[in-house]
């Protein structure tokens, strides 16, 4: 493991900075042009639903590399409202934001591993990895 | 930041070369669909070829300014619309379904033609 890189969202501009630096890291890692797009679109969505819905927050990325396996890992958290209901936030076309509602269920098929955590009125977690081919 | 709107006879050409972060995408549909109004522009090609990534609100914008633009009486073609782009809409779950596209900035100009005349 090696230590991990952290970007504050906390205005819109930030949502470039962060796919950008994401993209960064995943081209270092060694992901071809389409995952590259693939993790940057992701952490865009998720830095996205930090500043529509919780104003601040933090997307957090780890490079894993090990034995078997080589990939990145980004943690989006924030002390927003949390989600009420998950099961609903994952359904393709749900949004309360004027949105696509593409966002979370598509980050999910964008990543390789994703873990969602919420708790309403404490915040949310959503973890992300995808893996070097 | 602002995205040049070029003005070729009766069509617009845009080129879209900047990190597209929300606020440009907002201020650009306000602009392309003011610059159709006081030019009278039948027809409008943005292309996308540097663009390297449309997350779904960026998607959002530019699938509403083809509705609107059209609402208005002018058609628009997305041009250039790379691998990874086209990948990852898709893996995103968005179609762009009703959004006319060419390969790249001739073909979408030939296809505004076709349609148009002119």
């Amino acid at each position: 493991m090696k230590p991990q890189s952290c970007v504050n969202i906390n205005k819109e501009w930030d949502i470039v900075g962060a796919r950008q630096l994401g993209r960064d890291i995943a081209k270092k890692i060694g992901f071809g042009t389409v995952d590259q797009a693939r993790i940057a679109t992701a952490i865009s969505e998720l830095a996205r639903n930090i500043y529509l819905y919780a104003d601040h927050g933090q997307i957090c990325f780890e490079i894993i590399d090990n034995m078997e396996h080589k990939g990145i890992c980004m943690v989006a958290i924030d002390v927003g409202p949390g989600i009420e209901d998950i099961g609903q936030v994952m359904e393709d076309g749900y949004s309360t934001s004027g949105g696509l509602g593409a966002g979370l269920p598509g980050v999910k098929r964008l990543m390789d591993e994703f873990d969602l955590q919420s708790e309403v009125e404490k915040g949310t977690r959503v973890k992300a990895i995808k893996w070097v081919r | 930041m602002r995205i040049p709107i070029l003005k070729l006879h009766n069509y617009l050409l845009i080129s879209i070369q900047t990190e597209l972060d929300d606020q440009t995408a907002i201020q650009f549909q306000e602009d392309l669909l003011d610059k159709i109004h006081k030019s009278g522009s039948s027809g409008v090609v943005i292309d996308l070829t540097s663009v390297e990534i449309i997350d779904s609100f960026i998607a959002k914008v530019l699938g509403d300014v083809v509705t609107m633009s059209d609402l208005m009486g002018a058609k628009v073609v997305l041009t250039g619309i790379q691998p990874a782009v086209a990948m990852t809409l898709i893996d995103l779950g968005i179609h762009l379904k009703n959004v006319p596209t060419a390969l790249d900035l001739e073909q979408g100009l030939i296809k505004l033609y076709q349609e148009l005349g002119e």
